[in-house]
């Protein structure tokens, strides 16, 4: 066990990280170091690094140090190490998105986040781990082998950025990049007990995101506290001009309003439709007894309805896969990545037929058949259209819903971190683990999703929070009391109750 | 019998019997800084794949945004022609593998063009005006380029390889697209042209593209079909695709209305396909068939807000519209008292800009027109070029006629100082001060000549003074030889006539 009481900065918030930093307790090259050390001890097991860049991770560190120690006025995340799914391209260093499509692929150029995360001189540990192209709710479709759960290692982080999750959860990064179009940066967070964020729609850059889903796509943080989640979404928040659906307005307080510790007045609305049937009997009561908590600290709780969310999964099941086969028909071995040239008759279409067929996996192929169907002539109407036409009716339920309630809530997935291997050839029981949490994507509201205690197993069970549109204050508002009031019944974090990991155990 | 094979019918005949109807797709190449998407600069003739962001490559992550002057340049065009412009409009995505196609779709307008439902007037060679209906005209990005290496033709049979160059990925593109053009009959090829002429003389006046048809800025794809007559319905069409002269899409349209003729007349159906030009032999081959099968799965480009240029800015462009070209004809024809035959062929020689210049440099319209129409551009067929293409400015033209105007020079020396022009000599006025090329009017010179003249011809002195005045010419033509051609040929016609006591 490598746990020398010095080490046990790495397993603090983000922010207490961050203090360290500043009151000149740490530095942080000692401390991506100390981060560095536990990736290559644990790592090893739970597979959530697909690629750690430990020369230029240092690198910022020194920088930073150096920095401030020439008096420069510093982000306040800056010399924190942080790591990013590996569906955000980093320029010089390898991106995947968990595909054989990509392997060996390093981008030309940085997605604008970060851009944004360099320039606030946070070190970049790495990449994690993910289903292929982000399709899958438990990373075990990922071409690079699976993600283990830090809580249970014969079980599952979550999907798709379970890779993401498992780091936070298992103390290798102190925070993390995800991206959400279904639900998966919230379903890992739920799983794994850590916290996890989907911004509305258009709040953080897609540029440099590569795309499942354009218009359900969302990147966001993954971390230990709701205050880092603020933090960080603050630092990778703003418009810009490379995304045409990048949002103008200004960047709230997410950062204030995650401190502000008040939820008198509050009014919650428990959604009927996503608390009962398919939802496990410990995670409903874990989701009950924090609405308790809410309750007794000054929030109302409203019993609210949200009719169509029962075709939001149906929707989503056609709107996802039929942007995914357009936006995925760009790896064809022309350009980049994999080509795989078939001996006979080597014409463009052949080649563009066999590195498709040997690069991506079974269910990026299911999807973009999918798709592929759903759009085409004569079934557009039944299909992508009708989709189209649930989805504005998810629309209007949130917003007659938030005419009665300031948030809504919800268990974050139907149960626990299943085992490895449990729903593999199921792909429709696999696709409900995300029925609490795509409703947001088809409308563009955003969620949060917190601890909210253990349940079967001793695994943990999640809390997810939506807000309207542009209301992601509300989230940190609420998501913040919540946590407080929570760690208080708990007598500490969640995530200090996790199991310790010992090295290749496994 | 194959299509390929099929008997051509004699094109008079073809029309006797069949009525033609047009259709025609114009794509032109707008002249914007950047790409339609992207940052990328939008240049001709660069060092391949060197015009480029990860946005034109398509790389992974990388995200479309409207290019806003393209925008203004679609309005323009659609108001140009008459059209409504979309209060609200999408992109969508048209999607079909090929190498060329960094996404492997083309973001393109489908279902909701930015301008649409308009009309243009096109004249033809002997003034007839006939109205062409638009049915919309759409914004889109052009693709990259594939050069087939290796095999003989350039084509890809037979090639061992090929290579993209992606610096035109991404060129905004317009597509303007006409309703179907009926009652062209005989005149169906003339038609095309002049419509594609009219559109090319738009796109140059609006200021929104170089519209050079060599360099494939503007690509015509024709549609023709043929019917039994103007009260049946439309026949199957074909489209040819991307002809990109006057002349072959001329030839394109007649030459599709002979085929499509000997195939009805075989009994055969015509084929809904496209169809590829061949300059060498004029006639047009089979593509690939387009029919139902071809599925482009078109669903609104996710990742573009809806383009919705507000009523103010629209009417801002449609102010700030240059006068167009029929228009501008119009004045100019009355300004200058051109006749409709000297007019049509002004603007056939595309010398409508030269002489307007000219005249704006001081000239007469008639003689602008006689410079640019008699002298410069027999030169010009002489050396093989364009008129526009000729090492002469308007002002030298101007300058040199004012010249002859002040009888500093007379015609004859007019031509020879245009040439020392053409071949770099500089302006008129210094050739013929440095060549020594000024008319001489100097009574002391040209006494002497004159007397010289007289002596040598005895019996021409002795005509003109028994009354055959006419025969002075015969003592003028030594005169002008001995100086060179220089003498004022007025001013000797009157010493000779003084001397020799006749008037």
């Amino acid at each position: 066990m490598d746990h020398a009481p010095q080490n046990d900065i790495i397993r603090t918030s983000a922010a207490a990280q961050a203090a360290a930093l500043r009151a000149g307790e740490t530095s942080s090259e000692e401390l991506t170091r100390a981060h560095l050390d536990r990736i290559a001890a644990v790592d090893g097991d739970l597979n959530a690094f697909l690629h750690v860049d430990t020369d230029a991770a240092l690198a910022t560190a020194q920088d930073i140090d150096s920095r401030r120690a020439a008096g420069e006025e510093l982000h306040a995340l800056a010399g924190v190490p942080i790591a990013v799914k590996d569906i955000v391209v980093t320029e010089g260093q390898p991106t995947t998105a968990g595909s054989k499509m990509l392997e060996g692929w390093i981008p030309p150029y940085d997605a604008t986040l970060v851009q944004k995360l360099r320039a606030a001189g946070l070190p970049i540990l790495g990449k994690t781990n993910m289903d292929e192209f982000a399709m899958g709710s438990s990373t075990e479709s990922s071409a690079y082998g699976p993600t283990r759960n830090p809580w249970d290692r014969d079980r599952i982080p979550g999907g798709s950025g379970g890779g993401s999750a498992a780091a936070v959860g298992s103390f290798e990064a102190p925070l993390a990049i995800g991206t959400d179009t279904g639900g998966s940066i919230r379903q890992p967070g739920a799983v794994t007990g850590t916290v996890g964020v989907k911004p509305t729609y258009g709040s953080v850059s897609r540029y440099g995101l590569i795309a499942m889903a354009s218009s359900l796509d969302q990147a966001g943080p993954v971390t230990r506290t709701v205050e880092d989640s603020a933090m960080l979404h603050e630092l990778i928040a703003g418009h810009d001009p490379h995304d045409s659906t990048s949002l103008t307005d200004p960047v709230g307080a997410f950062t204030r309003a995650a401190r502000a510790q008040d939820v008198t007045g509050l009014r919650v609305g428990v959604i009927e439709e996503l608390e009962g049937e398919g939802f496990a009997p410990e995670v409903r009561a874990r989701f009950t007894e924090s609405l308790a908590q809410l309750e007794r600290a000054g929030a109302e709780i409203v019993r609210v309805s949200c009719p169509n969310f029962t075709y939001a999964l149906g929707a989503y099941y056609l709107i996802m896969p039929s942007e995914a086969s357009s936006n995925l028909a760009k790896f064809d071995g022309m350009r980049f990545g994999l080509r795989v040239v078939p001996e006979d008759h080597p014409t463009a279409e052949n080649v563009m037929k066999a590195t498709r067929g040997a690069g991506f996996g079974d269910e990026v192929k299911r999807r973009i058949l999918l798709g592929t169907y759903a759009l085409s002539a004569g079934y557009y109407d039944a299909y992508y259209g009708s989709a189209q036409k649930v989805r504005t009716l998810v629309q209007r339920d949130f917003t007659a819903a938030f005419e009665q309630v300031d948030v809504l809530a919800s268990p974050t997935a139907p149960t626990v971190a299943f085992r490895l291997g449990e729903q593999v050839d199921d792909p429709t029981a696999m696709y409900m683990n995300d029925i609490a949490t795509i409703p947001a994507n088809l409308a563009g509201v955003p969620g949060i999703s917190l601890p909210s205690g253990l349940a079967e197993d001793g695994l943990p069970a999640g809390i997810q929070f939506l807000a309207p549109a542009r209301a992601d204050e509300r989230l940190y508002r609420v998501g913040g009391a919540l946590e407080a009031l929570l760690e208080d019944a708990w007598g500490g974090p969640l995530l200090a109750k996790a199991p310790e990991l010992t090295g290749g155990a496994h | 019998m194959t299509a390929t094979d099929i008997d051509l019918v004699d094109y008079e005949d073809a029309i006797d019997r069949f009525d033609p109807v047009l259709g025609i797709e114009v794509h032109v190449e707008l002249g914007t800084a950047t790409k339609m998407f992207d940052g990328a600069p939008n240049i001709f003739a660069a060092e391949p794949n060197t015009a480029i962001t990860p946005t034109s490559l398509g790389l992974p992550g990388s995200l479309p945004v409207v290019n806003g002057k393209a925008v203004e340049y679609a309005i323009r065009i659609g108001l140009a022609l008459n059209c409504s412009i979309a209060e609200t409009c999408r992109f969508a995505r048209k999607q079909y593998f090929y190498p060329d196609l960094t996404k492997n779709f083309q973001t393109s307008q489908y279902d909701e063009p930015i301008a649409y439902e308009g009309w243009v007037d096109v004249e033809l060679e002997d003034g007839e005006i006939i109205r062409v209906e638009i049915e919309r005209a759409h914004m889109e990005e052009d693709a990259g380029k594939n050069t087939h290496v290796g095999g003989a033709t350039g084509r890809i049979h037979g090639a061992t390889h090929s290579q993209v160059d992606y610096n035109r990925a991404g060129v905004p593109l317009v597509e303007i697209v006409t309703k179907p053009i009926p009652d062209t009959k005989g005149r169906a090829p003339e038609v095309a042209a002049a419509y594609v002429r009219t559109l090319r003389d738009i796109f140059r006046a609006l200021d929104v593209s170089e519209a050079k048809m060599e360099r494939g800025n503007v690509r015509a794809d024709i549609n023709v079909s043929l019917r039994e007559n103007a009260r049946s319905p439309l026949g199957t069409r074909t489209e040819t695709k991307n002809v990109n002269s006057f002349r072959s899409i001329e030839r394109t349209v007649r030459f599709e209305i002979s085929r499509q003729a000997g195939v009805l007349d075989a009994g055969q159906t015509i084929i809904q396909e496209t169809r590829h030009f061949h300059e060498d032999t004029g006639g047009t081959s089979s593509g690939r068939p387009k029919s139902d099968a071809e599925d482009y799965r078109y669903f609104p480009e996710p990742d573009l807000v809806p383009v919705a240029p507000s009523r103010e800015w629209v009417e801002e462009i449609r102010a700030s519209l240059p006068e167009l070209p029929a228009a501008r004809r119009r004045r100019l024809r009355g300004e200058w008292g051109f006749s409709d035959l000297e007019m049509r062929d002004v603007v056939n020689a595309d010398a409508l800009d030269l002489i307007e210049a000219t005249v704006a440099a001081g000239a007469s319209a008639q003689s602008a027109r006689k410079w640019w129409m008699g002298e410069l551009a027999r030169i010009a067929k002489d050396r093989d070029t364009e008129l526009t293409a000729l090492a002469v400015t308007p002002a030298q033209v101007a300058e040199l006629q004012g010249l002859v105007d002040g009888t500093q020079i007379n015609d004859k020396i007019a031509k020879q100082v245009l040439t020392k022009i053409l071949d770099g000599g500089g302006d008129p006025t210094a050739i013929v001060e440095s060549e020594g090329l000024a008319v001489v009017s100097d009574d002391s010179v040209l006494t002497g000549a004159v007397d010289q003249a007289i002596a040598d011809n005895p019996d021409v002195v002795a005509k003109i003074q028994g009354g055959k005045v006419q025969a002075i010419g015969a003592l003028i033509g030594p005169i002008m030889k001995a100086t060179r051609g220089q003498a004022d040929a007025g001013r000797v016609r009157e010493i000779i006539m003084d001397k020799l006591g006749v008037s």
